[in-house]
């Protein structure tokens, strides 16, 4: 039995969230002893492969075929079905990517089974079973899920979860597998991936940075975060439902669909948490959460905390500072 | 276009969840419960698309009786008719076996498209459209943010990560599952309220549609997070707690 990772290309490299995938898979390897394979897929992956082959995995597995020059559902399902009969892994783990939630649901149904997707954790329990943490209620709490299939348990890590181990190991055997793929089979055309419209906010250089989220109710309301944000000389930025709803424009998201930054000072106003949004700023140096939720997972990143009604707390911060200031 | 809307009524966002004594899932009574709001952006592009080009928007949803008054609500704000799957065990199966149920009652109607949010709010599993159209053997998208009927089918406007996006060209039947965003959200109008009332709500139950619903994956135990950093809170009235702030950040982490 092996496990088997399933790296993901990203333009011009292998996004680090596969190696994160990798960091994963040696956890759960530490329980089962099973060796690790990676898998690397595209139409030519020759000079990807030789970099994961120096990551300390059994073997890398090109699997190579022109229809999987760009990512298709169809595609990639097809393609890592037939490497699955082949190989016959205990446990597939993925990175838990937009393009993995795109295909992997549908690939472990094929084979009769349910993957657990966005995984933070692995442990094992007393009795030897692998028990698999995943978040619920938008980060307020966790779900331990265990798989009682007989078939591969497909697993999903979420970004950040897992520490990639940048050690350079020996180099392990690359070797080429071909799918039979028809290109009838492939039913998606995909276009070429474009930029959204032009980024006139850039908060990746922002030192300081006051962010709004749903607490904040109205459009009517965002002044005052807006003047917050104004005496202490930092950006506006938002979490998604902001934009979404059309109160701050799509280029103040923070996120991981929206910018990643790692300010000086990121202060979040009224935004409960989700992992969506902590992935975009959780590096950032000093983190303060104004929300009147005390289990509101921003709580779970902040360096200092007010529980409270921001429309009280907002305005006293915002006189605070200025006298500060003065 | 026939759609289909698959949506899920999930606990409201801003209620207190408290895990059962259990220990496997959360207190359920006195808890408030809404439409989880990717599926509200689902159901939006489905009443945009039968308005531009015609035909039918049929709600579908899985769960107990209580899922029939956010059933009522998708009605009010205009879907034509719904069909509820109606069952109690909605947590002891997995996202397959949830699939399994509403890719059996979709399959009845014959759509040309099926659309439901990218994931949940309460289990956030973003998997149960993906398996759908797998049952079905139907194409698929997700993480969609606006939709284009073209002669031989739709273009889509699918979102990538970190601002990216692409356009993907894809056949009918196809099963598509919408990010928020992409459009605003309609109320229900007291008109739309009042017809919602005549409007078909077919139930059937899980044992008709008979399909498996023996999990390979399930949810053991529920417990609170860890957390990663000691927050230090700051107490006191707004204003003490707003000068507690100003201090801390001028004098301890140094940054103002």
């Amino acid at each position: 039995m092996s496990i088997l990772v399933v790296m993901e290309q990203r333009q011009d490299r292998i996004a680090n969230i596969s190696f994160e995938a990798i960091a994963a898979a040696k956890q759960l390897a530490a329980h089962s002893q099973a060796p690790i394979n990676a898998a690397l897929l595209g139409a030519q992956t020759e000079s990807f492969a030789a970099e994961i082959a120096a990551r300390g995995v059994n073997k890398v597995i090109r699997v190579e075929h022109p229809l999987l020059a760009h990512y298709t559902a169809d595609g990639f399902t097809l393609a890592l079905e037939q490497l699955i009969h082949k190989e016959q892994p205990s446990h597939l783990i993925l990175p838990h990517t937009y393009q993995v939630r795109d295909y992997a649901p549908a690939l472990a149904a094929r084979l009769g089974q349910t993957l657990i997707s966005d995984v933070v954790a692995i442990a094992a329990t007393e009795n030897a079973s692998l028990v698999f943490t995943r978040q619920l209620m938008q980060g307020r709490l966790n779900g331990d899920y265990r798989a009682t299939g007989a078939g591969p348990c497909f697993v999903s890590v979420q970004a950040g979860a897992f520490r990639a181990q940048t050690a350079e190991a020996p180099s392990s055997p690359i070797e080429v597998f071909t799918p039979t793929i028809d290109p009838a089979q492939i039913r998606t055309k995909p276009g070429e991936p474009f930029r959204g419209s032009s980024q006139t906010v850039d908060l990746g250089s922002a030192q300081f940075i006051v962010s709004v989220g749903r607490g904040i109710k109205d459009a009517e309301n965002i002044p005052l975060v807006r003047q917050l944000a104004t005496v202490l000389g930092a950006e506006l930025a938002a979490s998604r439902p902001i934009c979404d709803n059309g109160w701050l424009s799509m280029d103040h998201q923070v996120g991981s669909s929206g910018q990643t930054v790692s300010p000086k000072l990121y202060l979040a106003v009224g935004i409960s948490g989700a992992i969506q949004h902590l992935v975009g700023m959780k590096g950032s140096q000093c983190i303060v959460a104004i929300n009147k939720d005390p289990d509101a997972p921003i709580f779970e990143v902040a360096d200092y905390g007010i529980v409270g009604d921001l429309f009280e707390v907002v305005p006293a911060l915002t006189d605070a500072v200025k006298a500060a200031r003065q | 276009m026939k759609i289909i809307v698959a949506i899920k009524q999930v606990p409201e966002r801003d209620a207190q969840v408290r895990i059962d004594s259990a220990g496997k899932w959360i207190e359920e009574s006195n808890l408030q419960y809404a439409l989880n709001e990717p599926d509200a952006y689902a159901l939006e592009e489905a009443l945009q698309l039968k308005e531009k080009h015609g035909g039918e928007v049929i709600v579908l949803s899985a769960g107990p009786e209580r899922v029939g008054q956010t059933i009522r609500e998708a009605l009010a704000k205009g879907a034509d008719r719904a069909i509820h799957i109606d069952c109690d065990d909605l947590g002891t199966r997995d996202a397959l076996g949830i699939a399994r149920l509403l890719a059996a009652a979709a399959k009845q109607e014959n759509p040309d498209l099926i659309l439901t949010g990218l994931q949940s709010e309460d289990l956030g599993l973003g998997q149960t459209g993906v398996i759908v159209a797998e049952l079905l053997g139907l194409p698929h998208s997700t993480l969609i943010l606006h939709i284009e009927k073209t002669e031989s089918g739709l273009t889509v406007k699918r979102e990538l990560e970190e601002g990216w996006f692409q356009t993907i060209e894809l056949p009918l039947p196809a099963v598509l599952t919408i990010q928020s965003g992409g459009n605003k959200l309609r109320y229900a109008t007291l008109m739309g309220i009042k017809r919602a009332k005549t409007k078909e709500m077919r139930r059937v139950t899980a044992a008709e549609l008979a399909v498996d619903g023996a999990p390979v994956v399930v949810l053991d135990r529920v417990t609170l997070p860890h957390k990663q950093k000691s927050t230090q809170i700051l107490s006191g009235s707004p204003k003490e707690a707003a000068a507690a702030l100003v201090e801390k950040l001028k004098f301890e982490a140094r940054i103002l």
